[in-house]
């Protein structure tokens, strides 16, 4: 599963993610941020190129500032470091929803060629799903209301499908004009950031693309991880590794997590 | 005026089998004791109410408490799956679970809607998911599009929470039964305002509450019962009482995933925990 310079141990799949989104972020930004990658990546970014990064969670901790990597959205040291903490009807109603949130980040459990998400159900039907997943949290007004978005979800034809068995949140629905037609203020997904590369929509059509790859990975891979007939762009980028500067940072941040290996 | 009494009266006092009960929080400040108390006074087909149905409710679900939940994320944070909430769901074990089912965004307008007195919320999203067509409860929706009076816009209604009983955990209540919280306040606020009935558990009892910032108070004659109960919100926490107990979390993921499992921790930490009357002896020499 490991790829590339991951083969050679040197980093793991979900570090060369993490560091990739975290080049994603241009400092001053204001970041809405979910748990897991997104905050990883996020924090790392804070730590490195963009100290002045505004991370909002959706807990209501506006500008929160954590020296380790929280578990949950709603961690004390996100609530003691921010510049505001507002209540959740606050968060989404006059942060969120009228625009004035540069990028949200996502996860996806599927995720379709017009960039849809869903994490709600696996099966056919909503009544009776094979696999009942948490459900929407902030997603789909993070979707539909960020200036635009960054997806990070591992690549297979288990995630990346030709179609969502549930529309959880709006990327490019059925295609470009979808998002205007239905009132979804920001601009869509920008990147999706997978274990093997880059996705961004196709300028004309919203069509994800495989515009860049990992050293070592080829585009036939990423074609075999995806459920769809994947297009890959003309001019492919091989994205850079994560240096030992992002590596090392990322490392510091999960080290002074309580309770991880590092802090013990 | 709030009475100040024992977890096991307030909770005995407010909540019927078949209600509608919301116990908030969001991350922070859930009323884990209260949960534990209503899975001993074994209430039965309730309609649970809470954006982020977390741990607390697994084992409400899981203890068989409840018929119906609405919510709008069900997981375990930064760990995975809620498994009590989809044994329930994927195998109707121990019964089954009808859900209404909303976005974070949506919870709270509806929240919102219930502590102003009106019937739905106005907010923009839903738009082409598929959370837009689901039926409530009851099979009618509760979101539907609207036209903007003033613009003409397509906007999103939702419909507004009002819960038989809120249930919510704070940092402090003075004697008369003031309430005052403070960090991450969530949806707290106006899920007591909206509900008919409402407890608040407390990690303190003081003689006099000190002015904070942004914090939020609860006046007396806006609660039903305060009970003491420290250490209640736990393993979630009260900023400046308690951190979040991250390895319990982590912890629940083996215990919640095997229904034995659960049982046991069930007939071990909740029906067999160290004199839960002790809470109501606390409470009482308060009062006293």
């Amino acid at each position: 599963m490991s790829r590339a310079a991951a083969q050679a141990g040197e980093f793991t799949a979900d570090e060369m993610m993490t560091a990739c989104a975290a080049r994603a972020l241009r400092d001053g930004m204001t970041c809405f941020v979910g748990i897991g990658l997104p905050s990883a990546a996020a924090n790392l970014a804070r730590a490195t190129h963009a100290p002045d990064l505004v991370l909002i969670y959706e807990s209501g901790t506006i500008g929160a500032k954590p020296g380790w990597l929280p578990l949950s959205i709603g961690d004390g040291v996100l609530a003691e470091t921010a510049d505001a903490v507002v209540s959740v009807p606050e968060i989404f109603n006059y942060w969120l929803q009228p625009g004035r949130i540069d990028v949200g980040f996502l996860g996806a459990a599927q995720l379709d060629r017009f960039g849809n998400i869903n994490t709600t159900v696996i099966g056919s039907t909503y009544a009776n799903p094979k696999v009942r997943l948490p459900g929407a949290g902030g997603a789909p007004e993070i979707a539909a209301f960020c200036r635009e978005v960054i997806i990070i979800v591992r690549q297979s034809r288990r995630s990346f499908v030709e179609r969502v068995d549930f529309v959880t949140s709006v990327g490019y629905g059925t295609g470009r004009g979808d998002r205007e037609r239905l009132g979804l203020t920001g601009a869509g997904p920008r990147k999706i950031i997978t274990d093997l590369g880059v996705l961004e929509p196709d300028p004309a059509t919203g069509e994800l693309t495989l515009t860049g790859v990992y050293p070592g990975v080829t585009p036939e891979q990423a074609r075999a991880g995806t459920g769809w007939d994947l297009a890959v762009s003309g001019s492919l980028e091989v994205l850079a590794p994560p240096s030992a500067a992002e590596l090392s940072a990322l490392r510091a941040l999960q080290a002074m997590t309580p309770g991880s290996e590092g802090s013990r | 005026m709030a009475r100040i009494v024992s977890l096991a009266e307030a909770i005995a006092a407010t909540i019927h089998d078949g209600d509608s009960v919301a116990m908030e929080g969001f991350t922070h400040l859930i009323p884990f004791a209260a949960g534990h108390e209503l899975i001993r006074q074994q209430r039965r087909d309730l309609t649970l109410i809470r954006m982020t149905p977390d741990v607390i409710y697994d084992q409400l679900i899981g203890a068989g408490c409840a018929s119906r939940l609405i919510f709008s994320w069900g997981g375990n944070p930064g760990v995975g799956s809620l498994h009590r909430f989809r044994d329930a769901v994927e195998n109707a074990w121990p019964g089954p679970l009808q859900l209404e089912e909303h976005s974070h965004a949506g919870m709270a307008n509806r929240y919102v809607a219930g502590a102003s007195g009106l019937p739905f919320a106005v907010l923009r999203g839903y738009g082409g998911t598929g959370l837009e067509g689901l039926p409530g409860l009851d099979g009618q929706p509760t979101v539907r599009a609207i036209t903007c009076p003033f613009t003409g816009e397509r906007l999103t209604a939702v419909a507004a929470l009002t819960p038989d009983v809120a249930v919510i955990h704070a940092q402090q209540a003075d004697r008369a039964g003031n309430v005052q919280l403070w960090g991450i306040t969530g949806v707290q606020k106006e899920a007591v305002l909206g509900a008919r009935r409402s407890v608040v558990t407390v990690e303190e009892i003081v003689d006099e509450l000190a002015p904070r910032a942004q914090a939020i108070v609860l006046p007396s004659w806006t609660v039903d019962y305060v009970a003491h109960a420290p250490g209640g919100a736990h393993p979630s926490y009260a900023l400046g009482y308690s951190q979040r107990d991250n390895d319990y979390y982590v912890a629940w993921d083996a215990i919640s995933r095997d229904r034995e499992r659960f049982l046991n921790w069930l007939k071990t930490d909740v029906f067999g925990a160290p004199d839960p009357a002790g809470l109501a002896s606390a409470a009482a020499g308060e009062e006293g």
